[in-house]
């Protein structure tokens, strides 16, 4: 049963991490129904600026130390935000009118781009989150001890979903970037500028994919540059399993997918794991084409 | 006089390939095997992506099933290569067939992700040794090379040829498989799969029929991939290779051409960049994003469909893709 609470914890860890990615893919989908690729390698920039910021830049040393997270995550998410703008303009807009496959050759173009500018700037190997920032405490509940940075990783990441479900739902802005998602053509008649909006997406998106980069490198301490790969495709696929498009699905299938892989490796196999991920994923679109809150569009008729 | 032209370059092309072994040193002659290998891959995506229209960025993992049945089927049942050669294409075919049945009706970027994920699977199985006979991370080695009549394929001259020879064949085949019935079904689905439907196309078995045949291509392309290299491993078979592929694919814009001309670029650019080192994938993504951006259509898409309409006066009747 021990064993049982930490894997529930630990996949809720890694599921927010995951869910937070996710939200920058489905957002950008949404509007554009373009699969942005780079959005993975923005994230593992996110955790590289982290840790230039902490240790090189010794913020960790200068700011008293109540400060520090909250300073470093806010400037990880508004530069990683500001590359992910820049992208957009640089890789996306010109290929806005054609074909949607070009515009993904073309982010996956970008991906490779960032993963190899990472790999040339911070070099080939892994890098390490000293140990003096990585809080090790733990929490009792319910008589079971559970690591405290995990839970707060959680906490956080529930966190920003929350914050960005109000924006979306609550403000007029996030009025307007649903409108963009259901009808761009629409939404410029009713006086919405979509190319702004889509700009805002590309802010958001990628700013809350730079600061669950961030957790990952406090969370596991270990960060190196094809992470950006290994959990983005983890995070696409959790979009993919909510419906994307759908901004609670891509919390829910984010969740969901750090779950069941932390369970599965737990119980199956550590090896498999990957495997398993996948697998479930293959199996819940077999039964549901559209993911788990994906709305089944009404086909073109 | 169409049909002259298209014979000349074809020709002309055909002559140039031949003649490459001649300009080529030994390094290059690899370059040169490796194009061809990525042109079968992608002219065999081309069905399935180009043609179908399907989302499917998963190719490696039809490639990797050809190239382990090849070095299994090789290394320990002693088969001759080119006696492996069909089997390598149909364990692929009917592997795709298993796969791609129970979500052929999935819309475009949800079977893109499922794609994914099957390339994903295949290399865990074959990294986790899959029945003890993928051999691991380390692959299987040993594999022998390929004896055509008599004669030992042994040196990247041969392969050479080997390869372009199966990429003349290939290209012959699709061509025609363009110009069919199948094909012409197939172009219908990629443009509007519910109209395809109504107008009495089985699109799901169509659909199927295409990744079955890709799937096959594909695992042939395995067989020599598996020859030329004599030991495989689940590394070459990652997503990044099935991205190249797809990316291939796109750029060409979907002719034949097109695919020609991209599979140079895309294998051939990396090697030229050769002297940047290790800013060289820098410069390939770069070069990636504003291909697309110069050409968002593709490099050659296909002309239009045009067909003689015996009994009609004046040039012929033109009827759309």
């Amino acid at each position: 049963m021990e064993l049982f609470f930490q894997q529930v914890l630990n996949g809720f860890a890694v599921g927010g991490i995951y869910a937070l990615v996710a939200l920058g893919y489905t957002m950008v989908y949404g509007v554009l129904k373009l699969i942005n690729f780079a959005h993975g390698d923005l994230f593992a920039i996110g955790a590289y600026l982290g840790l230039t910021l902490l240790v090189s830049c010794n913020l960790a040393g200068i700011l008293p130390p109540l400060f520090v997270m909250p300073v470093v995550f806010l400037m990880v998410g508004l530069l990683v935000a500001l590359i992910g703008f820049l992208l957009e303009r640089a890789a996306y807009r010109p290929l806005r009118q054609a074909h949607r496959l070009s515009a993904v050759v073309s982010a996956l173009g970008a991906s490779i781009f960032f993963q190899n500018a990472v790999m040339l700037i911070y070099g080939a190997r892994f890098y390490v989150y000293p140990d003096f920032l990585r809080p090790d405490f733990t929490v009792s509940v319910f008589g079971h001890s559970l690591s405290g940075i995990r839970l707060l990783v959680i906490l956080a990441s529930i966190m920003l979903m929350v914050m960005l479900s109000a924006f979306i739902h609550r403000t007029k802005t996030g009025a307007a970037i649903r409108a963009v998602a259901i009808d761009q053509d629409a939404a410029r008649l009713m006086g919405i500028n979509v190319d702004k909006v889509i700009s805002l997406v590309f802010l958001i998106g990628p700013g809350l994919g730079g600061t669950a980069g961030l957790m990952v490198g406090l969370c596991y301490g270990q960060i190196d540059f094809t992470m950006g790969w290994s959990y983005g495709l983890k995070a696409f696929t959790s979009a993919i399993l909510g419906g994307i498009g759908n901004i609670p699905g891509a919390m829910l299938g984010g969740l969901l997918l750090g779950l069941v892989e932390s369970l599965s490796a737990a119980y199956v196999s550590m090896a498999w794991k990957d495997a398993i991920a996948f697998l479930a994923l293959i199996l819940i679109l077999i039964i549901r084409p559209t993911g788990i809150l994906g709305e089944r569009a009404a086909e073109k008729l | 006089m169409r049909f002259a032209s298209r014979a000349i370059s074809s020709l002309a092309l055909g002559a140039l390939v031949l003649a490459l072994p001649l300009f080529c040193d030994a390094y290059w002659l690899d370059v040169c095997v490796s194009i061809g290998l990525y042109t079968l891959l992608a002219l065999s995506l081309n069905v399935i992506l180009g043609q179908a229209g399907i989302f499917h960025m998963g190719h490696a993992a039809f490639f990797a099933v050809g190239a382990y049945v090849t070095a299994i089927l090789n290394t320990q049942a002693h088969w001759p290569i080119f006696a492996v050669l069909p089997a390598a294409g149909a364990a692929s075919a009917v592997f795709a067939l298993a796969v791609a049945r129970p979500i052929i009706h999935l819309r475009g970027d949800y079977l893109l992700v499922v794609t994914i994920g099957i390339v994903e699977i295949v290399r865990i199985a074959l990294l986790n040794d899959m029945g003890g006979l993928t051999g691991g991370a380390n692959g299987v080695f040993g594999i022998a090379r390929p004896v055509f009549f008599g004669f030992k394929i042994v040196k990247s001259v041969h392969f050479h040829y080997l390869v372009w020879g199966m990429v003349g064949v290939s290209l012959a085949l699709f061509h025609s498989l363009w110009n069919s019935r199948f094909g012409r079904a197939l172009n219908c689905i990629k443009e509007d799969d519910i109209a395809a439907e109504c107008c009495g196309v089985d699109v799901a078995r169509y659909k199927l029929t295409a990744f079955v045949l890709g799937a096959f291509w594909a695992g042939a392309a395995g067989t020599v991939y598996a020859a030329k290299m004599t030991t495989i491993a689940p590394e070459s078979f990652n997503f990044m290779e099935s991205v190249i592929i797809f990316a291939v694919v796109i750029l060409s814009g979907g002719s034949q051409l097109g695919i020609l001309a991209s599979s140079f670029l895309f294998i051939g650019l990396p090697e030229l960049l050769r002297e940047f080192s290790s800013a060289r994938m820098l410069i390939f993504g770069l070069a990636m994003m504003m291909m697309m951006i110069w050409r968002p259509q593709g490099l050659l898409p296909p002309g239009r469909r045009r067909y003689r309409i015996p009994g009609l006066s004046g040039a012929g009747g033109e009827a759309g893709g």
